[in-house]
Protein backbone atom coordinates (compact mmCIF):
# COMPACT_ATOMS: atom_id res chain seq x y z
CA UNK A 1 0.00 0.00 0.00
CA UNK A 2 1.32 3.43 -0.57
CA UNK A 3 1.38 5.25 2.41
CA UNK A 4 3.76 8.52 1.56
CA UNK A 5 3.52 9.96 -1.90
CA UNK A 6 7.05 10.00 -3.59
CA UNK A 7 8.92 13.06 -3.21
CA UNK A 8 10.06 13.23 -6.67
CA UNK A 9 6.30 13.49 -7.27
CA UNK A 10 6.00 16.59 -5.10
CA UNK A 11 9.19 18.77 -6.68
CA UNK A 12 8.82 21.59 -7.72
CA UNK A 13 9.47 22.00 -11.47
CA UNK A 14 11.98 24.67 -12.91
CA UNK A 15 10.52 26.71 -15.47
CA UNK A 16 11.91 24.72 -18.19
CA UNK A 17 10.14 21.73 -17.24
CA UNK A 18 7.11 23.39 -16.94
CA UNK A 19 6.93 24.51 -19.99
CA UNK A 20 7.57 21.16 -21.14
CA UNK A 21 4.79 19.69 -19.81
CA UNK A 22 2.25 22.44 -20.88
CA UNK A 23 3.41 21.87 -24.11
CA UNK A 24 2.60 17.87 -23.95
CA UNK A 25 -0.46 18.45 -22.28
CA UNK A 26 -1.22 21.23 -25.32
CA UNK A 27 0.08 18.76 -27.94
CA UNK A 28 -2.65 15.26 -26.21
CA UNK A 29 -5.61 17.69 -25.99
CA UNK A 30 -4.76 18.71 -29.76
CA UNK A 31 -4.45 15.34 -30.66
CA UNK A 32 -7.51 14.20 -29.16
CA UNK A 33 -9.69 17.00 -30.60
CA UNK A 34 -8.38 16.26 -34.26
CA UNK A 35 -9.82 12.73 -33.64
CA UNK A 36 -12.50 13.59 -32.43
CA UNK A 37 -13.23 16.30 -35.15
CA UNK A 38 -13.53 13.68 -37.73
CA UNK A 39 -16.57 12.32 -35.85
CA UNK A 40 -18.28 15.95 -34.92
CA UNK A 41 -17.98 17.02 -39.26
CA UNK A 42 -19.46 13.31 -40.22
CA UNK A 43 -22.59 13.28 -37.55
CA UNK A 44 -25.85 13.13 -39.39
CA UNK A 45 -28.44 12.60 -37.36
CA UNK A 46 -30.46 8.66 -38.14
CA UNK A 47 -33.65 8.28 -39.30
CA UNK A 48 -34.24 4.44 -39.41
CA UNK A 49 -32.79 1.73 -36.74
CA UNK A 50 -30.03 -0.70 -37.80
CA UNK A 51 -31.17 -4.06 -38.64
CA UNK A 52 -30.36 -5.56 -34.95
CA UNK A 53 -32.41 -2.63 -32.89
CA UNK A 54 -35.26 -3.07 -35.48
CA UNK A 55 -35.24 -7.03 -34.91
CA UNK A 56 -34.88 -6.13 -31.47
CA UNK A 57 -37.63 -4.12 -31.13
CA UNK A 58 -40.24 -5.70 -33.74
CA UNK A 59 -39.77 -9.02 -32.26
CA UNK A 60 -38.46 -8.51 -29.14
CA UNK A 61 -42.02 -8.51 -27.44
CA UNK A 62 -43.29 -12.02 -29.49
CA UNK A 63 -40.06 -14.09 -29.15
CA UNK A 64 -39.55 -13.13 -25.43
CA UNK A 65 -42.66 -11.68 -23.84
CA UNK A 66 -40.88 -9.15 -22.18
CA UNK A 67 -42.68 -5.46 -22.11
CA UNK A 68 -39.39 -3.98 -21.27
CA UNK A 69 -36.95 -4.07 -24.91
CA UNK A 70 -34.18 -3.28 -22.57
CA UNK A 71 -34.51 -6.23 -20.44
CA UNK A 72 -35.28 -8.42 -23.09
CA UNK A 73 -31.78 -7.21 -24.62
CA UNK A 74 -29.74 -7.28 -21.42
CA UNK A 75 -30.84 -10.65 -20.36
CA UNK A 76 -31.56 -12.56 -23.50
CA UNK A 77 -30.19 -11.10 -26.49
CA UNK A 78 -27.13 -9.95 -24.79
CA UNK A 79 -27.05 -12.17 -21.89
CA UNK A 80 -23.39 -13.06 -22.10
CA UNK A 81 -22.48 -9.99 -21.75
CA UNK A 82 -23.94 -9.01 -18.77
CA UNK A 83 -22.75 -12.57 -17.36
CA UNK A 84 -19.36 -10.84 -18.42
CA UNK A 85 -20.57 -8.15 -16.41
CA UNK A 86 -21.29 -10.03 -13.16
CA UNK A 87 -18.06 -11.64 -13.35
CA UNK A 88 -16.09 -8.47 -13.50
CA UNK A 89 -17.96 -7.26 -10.41
CA UNK A 90 -17.42 -10.43 -8.48
CA UNK A 91 -13.73 -10.54 -9.52
CA UNK A 92 -13.61 -6.39 -8.13
CA UNK A 93 -15.87 -7.48 -5.25
CA UNK A 94 -13.27 -10.17 -4.09
CA UNK A 95 -9.99 -8.27 -4.50
CA UNK A 96 -11.36 -5.37 -2.96
CA UNK A 97 -11.98 -7.86 0.00
CA UNK A 98 -8.65 -9.20 -0.21
CA UNK A 99 -6.73 -6.19 0.02
CA UNK A 100 -8.41 -4.82 2.94
CA UNK A 101 -8.96 -7.89 4.62
CA UNK A 102 -4.81 -7.56 5.19
CA UNK A 103 -5.28 -4.44 6.48
CA UNK A 104 -8.31 -5.00 8.98
CA UNK A 105 -8.96 -3.48 12.51
CA UNK A 106 -11.49 -5.23 14.33
CA UNK A 107 -11.46 -3.20 17.68
CA UNK A 108 -11.60 0.37 15.94
CA UNK A 109 -14.16 2.34 17.19
CA UNK A 110 -16.15 4.91 14.65
CA UNK A 111 -18.02 8.13 15.64
CA UNK A 112 -21.87 6.78 15.51
CA UNK A 113 -24.35 8.35 13.46
CA UNK A 114 -26.60 11.48 14.32
CA UNK A 115 -29.61 10.12 16.84
CA UNK A 116 -32.03 11.74 13.48
CA UNK A 117 -29.61 8.96 11.02
CA UNK A 118 -29.90 6.49 13.28
CA UNK A 119 -33.58 6.49 13.83
CA UNK A 120 -34.16 7.31 10.09
CA UNK A 121 -32.22 4.28 9.16
CA UNK A 122 -34.19 1.77 10.66
CA UNK A 123 -37.51 3.18 9.49
CA UNK A 124 -35.72 3.07 6.45
CA UNK A 125 -33.73 0.35 6.05
CA UNK A 126 -36.15 -2.58 4.98
CA UNK A 127 -38.31 0.28 2.89
CA UNK A 128 -35.36 0.73 0.68
CA UNK A 129 -34.52 -3.27 0.26
CA UNK A 130 -38.37 -3.73 -0.37
CA UNK A 131 -38.29 -1.21 -3.54
CA UNK A 132 -34.57 -2.64 -4.64
CA UNK A 133 -36.88 -6.07 -5.06
CA UNK A 134 -39.02 -4.39 -6.17
CA UNK A 135 -37.15 -2.96 -9.31
CA UNK A 136 -35.75 -6.21 -10.03
CA UNK A 137 -38.43 -8.57 -9.62
CA UNK A 138 -40.06 -5.91 -12.15
CA UNK A 139 -37.25 -6.15 -13.97
CA UNK A 140 -39.30 -6.98 -17.61
CA UNK A 141 -41.76 -4.52 -17.43
CA UNK A 142 -41.11 -1.44 -15.40
CA UNK A 143 -37.22 0.41 -16.15
CA UNK A 144 -34.68 -1.30 -13.85
CA UNK A 145 -33.54 -4.54 -13.34
CA UNK A 146 -30.95 -6.49 -11.67
CA UNK A 147 -28.22 -4.42 -11.46
CA UNK A 148 -30.86 -1.25 -10.56
CA UNK A 149 -32.25 -3.23 -8.03
CA UNK A 150 -28.67 -4.83 -6.33
CA UNK A 151 -27.44 -1.54 -6.49
CA UNK A 152 -30.63 0.19 -4.19
CA UNK A 153 -29.69 -2.69 -2.25
CA UNK A 154 -26.55 -1.40 -1.28
CA UNK A 155 -27.55 2.10 -1.05
CA UNK A 156 -29.55 0.81 2.23
CA UNK A 157 -26.29 -0.91 3.57
CA UNK A 158 -24.91 2.52 2.93
CA UNK A 159 -27.40 4.02 4.86
CA UNK A 160 -27.31 1.79 7.56
CA UNK A 161 -22.95 1.48 7.89
CA UNK A 162 -23.40 5.28 7.75
CA UNK A 163 -25.51 5.44 10.78
CA UNK A 164 -23.78 2.62 13.14
CA UNK A 165 -20.49 2.35 11.68
CA UNK A 166 -19.41 -0.02 14.54
CA UNK A 167 -22.31 -2.66 14.03
CA UNK A 168 -20.59 -5.84 13.07
CA UNK A 169 -22.26 -7.31 10.23
CA UNK A 170 -21.31 -10.41 8.90
CA UNK A 171 -20.12 -11.36 5.80
CA UNK A 172 -20.97 -15.11 5.82
CA UNK A 173 -24.66 -14.61 4.47
CA UNK A 174 -23.81 -12.14 2.11
CA UNK A 175 -21.11 -14.66 0.48
CA UNK A 176 -23.49 -17.56 0.73
CA UNK A 177 -26.18 -15.44 -0.95
CA UNK A 178 -23.02 -14.06 -3.74
CA UNK A 179 -21.83 -17.74 -4.64
CA UNK A 180 -25.41 -19.20 -4.82
CA UNK A 181 -26.73 -16.47 -6.92
CA UNK A 182 -23.89 -16.73 -8.81
CA UNK A 183 -24.04 -20.76 -9.48
CA UNK A 184 -28.03 -20.52 -9.98
CA UNK A 185 -27.37 -17.92 -12.81
CA UNK A 186 -25.10 -20.04 -14.83
CA UNK A 187 -26.88 -22.93 -14.02
CA UNK A 188 -29.77 -21.41 -15.97
CA UNK A 189 -27.58 -20.32 -18.50
CA UNK A 190 -26.59 -24.00 -19.10
CA UNK A 191 -30.10 -25.19 -19.05
CA UNK A 192 -30.88 -22.78 -21.38
CA UNK A 193 -28.00 -24.17 -23.38
CA UNK A 194 -29.34 -27.80 -23.11
CA UNK A 195 -33.14 -27.93 -23.36
CA UNK A 196 -33.87 -25.23 -25.85
CA UNK A 197 -33.09 -24.37 -29.36
CA UNK A 198 -31.30 -21.12 -29.13
CA UNK A 199 -28.98 -21.85 -26.57
CA UNK A 200 -27.08 -19.71 -23.61
CA UNK A 201 -29.34 -18.40 -21.62
CA UNK A 202 -32.67 -18.85 -23.54
CA UNK A 203 -35.38 -17.42 -21.88
CA UNK A 204 -37.88 -19.86 -23.02
CA UNK A 205 -37.26 -23.11 -21.40
CA UNK A 206 -40.24 -22.28 -19.04
CA UNK A 207 -43.60 -20.72 -20.96
CA UNK A 208 -44.11 -17.72 -21.42
CA UNK A 209 -47.34 -16.57 -19.80
CA UNK A 210 -49.27 -13.58 -20.28
CA UNK A 211 -47.23 -10.78 -21.45
CA UNK A 212 -47.18 -7.76 -19.66
CA UNK A 213 -47.97 -10.22 -16.35
CA UNK A 214 -45.80 -10.49 -13.35
CA UNK A 215 -45.14 -13.96 -14.18
CA UNK A 216 -44.19 -14.00 -17.93
CA UNK A 217 -41.22 -13.66 -20.26
CA UNK A 218 -39.92 -17.19 -18.81
CA UNK A 219 -36.90 -16.98 -17.23
CA UNK A 220 -36.62 -13.47 -17.32
CA UNK A 221 -37.82 -12.48 -13.86
CA UNK A 222 -35.70 -15.20 -12.58
CA UNK A 223 -32.47 -14.46 -13.87
CA UNK A 224 -33.38 -11.10 -12.92
CA UNK A 225 -33.95 -11.86 -9.24
CA UNK A 226 -30.33 -13.54 -9.00
CA UNK A 227 -28.53 -11.15 -10.56
CA UNK A 228 -30.08 -8.94 -7.83
CA UNK A 229 -29.37 -10.70 -5.50
CA UNK A 230 -25.76 -11.30 -6.37
CA UNK A 231 -25.24 -7.68 -7.65
CA UNK A 232 -26.48 -6.31 -4.15
CA UNK A 233 -24.75 -8.62 -1.74
CA UNK A 234 -21.78 -7.63 -3.63
CA UNK A 235 -22.18 -4.00 -3.40
CA UNK A 236 -23.09 -4.90 0.13
CA UNK A 237 -19.97 -6.30 0.89
CA UNK A 238 -17.84 -3.78 -1.14
CA UNK A 239 -19.43 -1.20 1.32
CA UNK A 240 -19.04 -3.17 4.63
CA UNK A 241 -15.07 -4.35 3.65
CA UNK A 242 -14.47 -0.65 2.95
CA UNK A 243 -16.24 0.22 6.65
CA UNK A 244 -14.33 -2.54 8.72
CA UNK A 245 -10.71 -1.37 6.66
CA UNK A 246 -8.23 0.78 9.03
CA UNK A 247 -4.80 1.32 9.07
CA UNK A 248 -2.41 -0.37 11.90
CA UNK A 249 -1.90 3.51 13.43
CA UNK A 250 -5.30 3.52 14.52
CA UNK A 251 -5.27 1.89 18.01
CA UNK B 1 -37.95 20.53 -22.50
CA UNK B 2 -35.84 21.49 -24.68
CA UNK B 3 -35.04 24.54 -22.36
CA UNK B 4 -35.06 22.27 -19.07
CA UNK B 5 -32.38 19.89 -20.83
CA UNK B 6 -30.05 22.85 -22.06
CA UNK B 7 -29.97 24.26 -18.61
CA UNK B 8 -29.26 20.81 -16.74
CA UNK B 9 -26.55 20.22 -19.56
CA UNK B 10 -24.98 23.62 -18.67
CA UNK B 11 -25.26 22.52 -14.41
CA UNK B 12 -23.21 18.88 -15.48
CA UNK B 13 -20.43 20.27 -17.24
CA UNK B 14 -19.97 23.22 -14.35
CA UNK B 15 -20.07 20.78 -12.02
CA UNK B 16 -17.66 18.53 -13.68
CA UNK B 17 -15.05 21.51 -13.84
CA UNK B 18 -15.84 22.19 -10.53
CA UNK B 19 -14.63 18.68 -9.60
CA UNK B 20 -11.88 18.77 -11.30
CA UNK B 21 -10.54 22.28 -10.81
CA UNK B 22 -11.06 22.90 -7.24
CA UNK B 23 -8.19 22.50 -4.57
CA UNK B 24 -10.67 20.76 -1.73
CA UNK B 25 -10.82 17.50 -1.94
CA UNK B 26 -14.48 17.03 -0.21
CA UNK B 27 -15.76 19.41 -2.47
CA UNK B 28 -13.75 17.83 -5.73
CA UNK B 29 -15.95 14.81 -4.82
CA UNK B 30 -19.28 16.15 -3.83
CA UNK B 31 -18.99 17.95 -7.22
CA UNK B 32 -18.56 14.11 -8.91
CA UNK B 33 -21.56 12.84 -7.26
CA UNK B 34 -23.45 16.07 -8.42
CA UNK B 35 -22.28 15.66 -12.06
CA UNK B 36 -23.42 11.94 -11.74
CA UNK B 37 -26.91 13.41 -10.51
CA UNK B 38 -27.66 16.15 -13.54
CA UNK B 39 -26.25 13.26 -15.98
CA UNK B 40 -29.18 11.00 -14.46
CA UNK B 41 -31.34 13.24 -14.96
CA UNK B 42 -30.55 14.05 -18.60
CA UNK B 43 -31.10 10.52 -19.05
CA UNK B 44 -34.42 10.79 -17.64
CA UNK B 45 -35.24 13.29 -20.49
CA UNK B 46 -33.43 11.33 -23.18
CA UNK B 47 -35.54 8.90 -22.26
CA UNK B 48 -33.40 5.99 -20.78
CA UNK B 49 -34.71 5.41 -16.89
CA UNK B 50 -32.58 2.29 -17.17
CA UNK B 51 -29.25 4.40 -17.27
CA UNK B 52 -30.37 6.68 -15.59
CA UNK B 53 -31.10 4.52 -12.27
CA UNK B 54 -28.05 3.21 -12.41
CA UNK B 55 -26.75 6.28 -12.59
CA UNK B 56 -28.46 7.24 -9.51
CA UNK B 57 -27.36 4.55 -7.65
CA UNK B 58 -23.93 3.97 -8.91
CA UNK B 59 -22.83 6.99 -10.21
CA UNK B 60 -23.83 9.70 -8.05
CA UNK B 61 -24.43 7.35 -4.55
CA UNK B 62 -22.40 4.65 -3.89
CA UNK B 63 -18.84 5.94 -5.97
CA UNK B 64 -19.03 9.40 -3.74
CA UNK B 65 -19.73 7.17 -0.97
CA UNK B 66 -16.19 5.09 -1.46
CA UNK B 67 -14.14 8.33 -2.48
CA UNK B 68 -15.20 9.29 1.47
CA UNK B 69 -14.13 6.02 2.49
CA UNK B 70 -10.55 6.87 0.82
CA UNK B 71 -10.41 10.51 2.12
CA UNK B 72 -10.82 9.39 5.24
CA UNK B 73 -7.38 7.09 4.81
CA UNK B 74 -6.26 9.35 3.14
CA UNK B 75 -6.23 12.04 5.64
CA UNK B 76 -5.12 9.69 8.42
CA UNK B 77 -2.24 9.26 6.43
CA UNK B 78 -1.33 12.63 6.36
CA UNK B 79 -1.75 13.25 10.27
CA UNK B 80 0.52 10.17 10.87
CA UNK B 81 2.98 10.56 8.39
CA UNK B 82 3.69 14.21 9.66
CA UNK B 83 7.36 13.43 9.03
CA UNK B 84 6.57 12.74 6.01
CA UNK B 85 4.75 14.70 2.92
CA UNK B 86 1.99 15.93 4.95
CA UNK B 87 -1.31 18.00 3.07
CA UNK B 88 -0.32 21.24 4.38
CA UNK B 89 3.49 20.98 2.36
CA UNK B 90 1.97 19.48 -0.39
CA UNK B 91 -0.26 22.65 -0.93
CA UNK B 92 2.28 25.26 0.12
CA UNK B 93 4.54 23.56 -2.80
CA UNK B 94 1.90 23.53 -5.22
CA UNK B 95 1.49 27.41 -4.54
CA UNK B 96 4.47 28.79 -4.24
Amino acid sequence: MIRIIPTEFLKKLTGVETMVKKAFTFLMLGGLGAILLKFILSFSEKTALPEVAAHYIEKGPSELGSANIVTSVVVTYRGLDTLGEVTILFAAAAVVGLLIHLNRNENAVRREGSELLKTASVLLFPLILLFGAYVFINGHLSPGGGFQGGAIIASAVVLTVLASPNRKIGHTVLSVIESLSGLFYVGLGMAGAVLAVNGFLDNRIIPLGEFGSLFSAGLIPIIYTVIGLKVGSELSSVVITLNGETVEEDD
Amino acid sequence: MEILFLIISVFTVITAVTAVAVKDRVVSVLAGGATGLFASILFVIMAAPDVAMTEAAIGSGLTTFIFFFALRKIRRNDQDHSNGVSEETHRSRDNG
